[in-house]
């Protein structure tokens, strides 16, 4: 049996442009409108637009909810201005990725949780599990919020000039609370594309007045296809790709989200453990010699023995390459080490690298 | 509407065939490039290899995905389309126009398996 897919708030908008549509992570989303190569190139060189409403929230608040969130949250929200936001993630026990987040600062008793769609129920349900003892309210606020994107290099000029939503003061990963339409809305400066973007999010209606004024104000409508080769080409993870119940954040090459010196949180035993003993495999770059393009679970191989597989590959839009994301076995996962990588009957030479195949242009 | 054209013979797998003699000139139907989108690279064969009825020979790729080419007859291949390496975006244009492997058949036997261009466009319609 299929299951039903939902729709966004924005579903009608996508069929009335003739958005070649999908089912993911259990909504029914645009891939692509004009293509995926030109939305791509919009979002570098101009300003795109994308429907991110299936992405979920929960609201965290109560006497306890910063003592709740360090719990559950690997990064160090600690002393942060409200206002502010982290990337982060949740991890089980065993160090193994419940979802990779946005955590943003209300304040000292309220936290607003930015998770995966894929994972909203296994999220929410791990977060209530684990409230236990705190003097917390959780709300899942998923089915309220809508939530659109604005990304690329005239993204400020689209918020301000085509939408009137003041955003020059917010400063890269904070966000603003806002009175607009008489309702609150979130206006953060975030995105996954690794240029200058903001993320609004606020009421159905709010959120289709929003898509309605950008496409009329001549933004590029954006699919997920190019959502995932903007994110790829600047090395951020997808779960389920580069993150999962079965790789940590430290085999994901994202340490730098994972602080140790934190009293407590879930998982910091094993992570801990695995940061002084050294990881087993992690995530790298690889770049192809040749025009093959190597796909996710394709088999990475030295001398014909498998060391690894492709987690996220494209021919890089904004560089032309064959390049690849990978989890790698030590001490194959070395910069400069040559592997080849297993696609349908050939192989073809790759050499491991930087997982940043195009540089970020962040507005910070 | 995608285009289809008299005279040429269709595998469900959305590849054309053209018959002249021993020869059979294969490519992707117009349904099939318009399905895929951008084609980015074209995984051929090399001249000699030999193509089985029903299984791939090489992979036609967009930016998302790769989708494996089936080869509607058995045989050697006898040339590649080595425009298509520089070029794979010319399948976009003119699907028709750009075959990707010239075959010597086997088994013109094989042949009776695949549909005209009637039964194809029923089945693209379909789809």
């Amino acid at each position: 049996m299929e299951q039903e897919c939902q729709k966004t708030c924005l579903h009608d908008r996508h069929v009335a442009l003739g958005a070649l549509m999908s089912p993911f992570a259990g909504f029914d989303m645009p891939i692509q409108y004009a293509g995926i190569t030109e939305e791509h190139n919009a979002v570098r060189r101009h300003v795109g637009v994308f429907d991110v409403s299936h992405m979920g929230e929960v609201r965290v608040s109560g006497p306890d909810a910063y003592g709740f969130v360090s719990h559950i949250f690997v990064n160090d929200v600690t002393g942060a201005p409200d206002g502010q936001i982290f990337y982060g993630m949740m991890c089980y026990e065993n160090g193994g990725t419940v979802d990779d987040l946005l955590v943003y600062k209300v304040n000292d008793e309220e936290y607003f949780l930015v998770i995966n769609a894929s994972n909203i129920d296994k999220d929410v349900a791990w977060i209530l599990q684990n409230a236990e003892g705190f003097d917390v309210r959780i709300e899942d606020q998923s089915p309220y919020y809508g939530e659109v994107a604005v990304q690329g290099p005239e993204a400020e000029a689209a918020m301000e000039e085509i939408l009137g939503i003041p955003v020059k003061d917010i400063a890269f990963y904070n966000f603003k609370t806002m009175n607009v339409d008489g309702e609150e809305i979130i206006v953060s400066r975030t995105g996954y594309t690794g240029e200058d973007g903001f993320e609004v999010y606020g009421s159905h209606d709010f959120t289709r007045k929003v898509w309605d004024k950008l496409m009329k104000g001549g933004v590029q409508p954006c699919g997920l296809g190019c959502r995932d080769t903007l994110r790829f080409e600047v090395g951020l993870p997808l779960y389920g790709d580069e993150l999962s119940a079965d790789i940590t954040p430290i085999e994901a090459s994202l340490s730098m989200f994972v602080k140790l010196d934190k009293p407590e949180f879930i998982g910091k035993e094993a992570l801990a453990a695995q940061k002084a003993e050294g990881v087993k495999r992690r995530i790298v770059g690889l770049e192809l010699e040749g025009n093959a393009i190597p796909r996710h679970g394709y088999p990475v191989e030295v001398n014909g023995e498998q060391v690894g597989e492709i987690t996220t590959g494209y021919r890089s839009i904004s560089t032309g390459k064959s390049v690849a994301m990978a989890m790698i076995n030590k001490p194959y996962d070395k910069l400069g080490t040559e592997v080849e990588v297993r696609i349908r009957k050939k192989t073809f030479p790759a050499k491991v690298v930087k997982k940043r195949f195009y540089d970020k242009n962040y507005k910070k | 509407m995608s285009k289809v054209i008299e005279g040429l013979l269709y595998a469900e797998s959305h590849e054309w065939v053209k018959i002249e003699g021993d020869i059979a000139t294969i490519g992707i139907s117009d349904y099939a490039q318009h399905a895929l989108g951008n084609i980015v690279y074209v995984d051929m064969p090399e001249v000699g290899d030999e193509v089985t009825a029903g299984e791939d020979f090489g992979a036609v790729e967009s930016v998302k995905a790769a989708s494996d080419l089936i080869s509607p007859v058995s045989g050697e291949v006898v040339e590649i389309n080595e425009e298509l390496e520089d070029a794979p975006e010319a399948i976009n244009a003119d699907a028709f126009a750009n075959w990707i492997i010239k075959v010597k058949i086997s088994d013109p036997s094989e042949a009776e398996n695949l549909l005209d261009a009637a039964a194809y466009a029923k089945l693209c319609e379909n789809e």
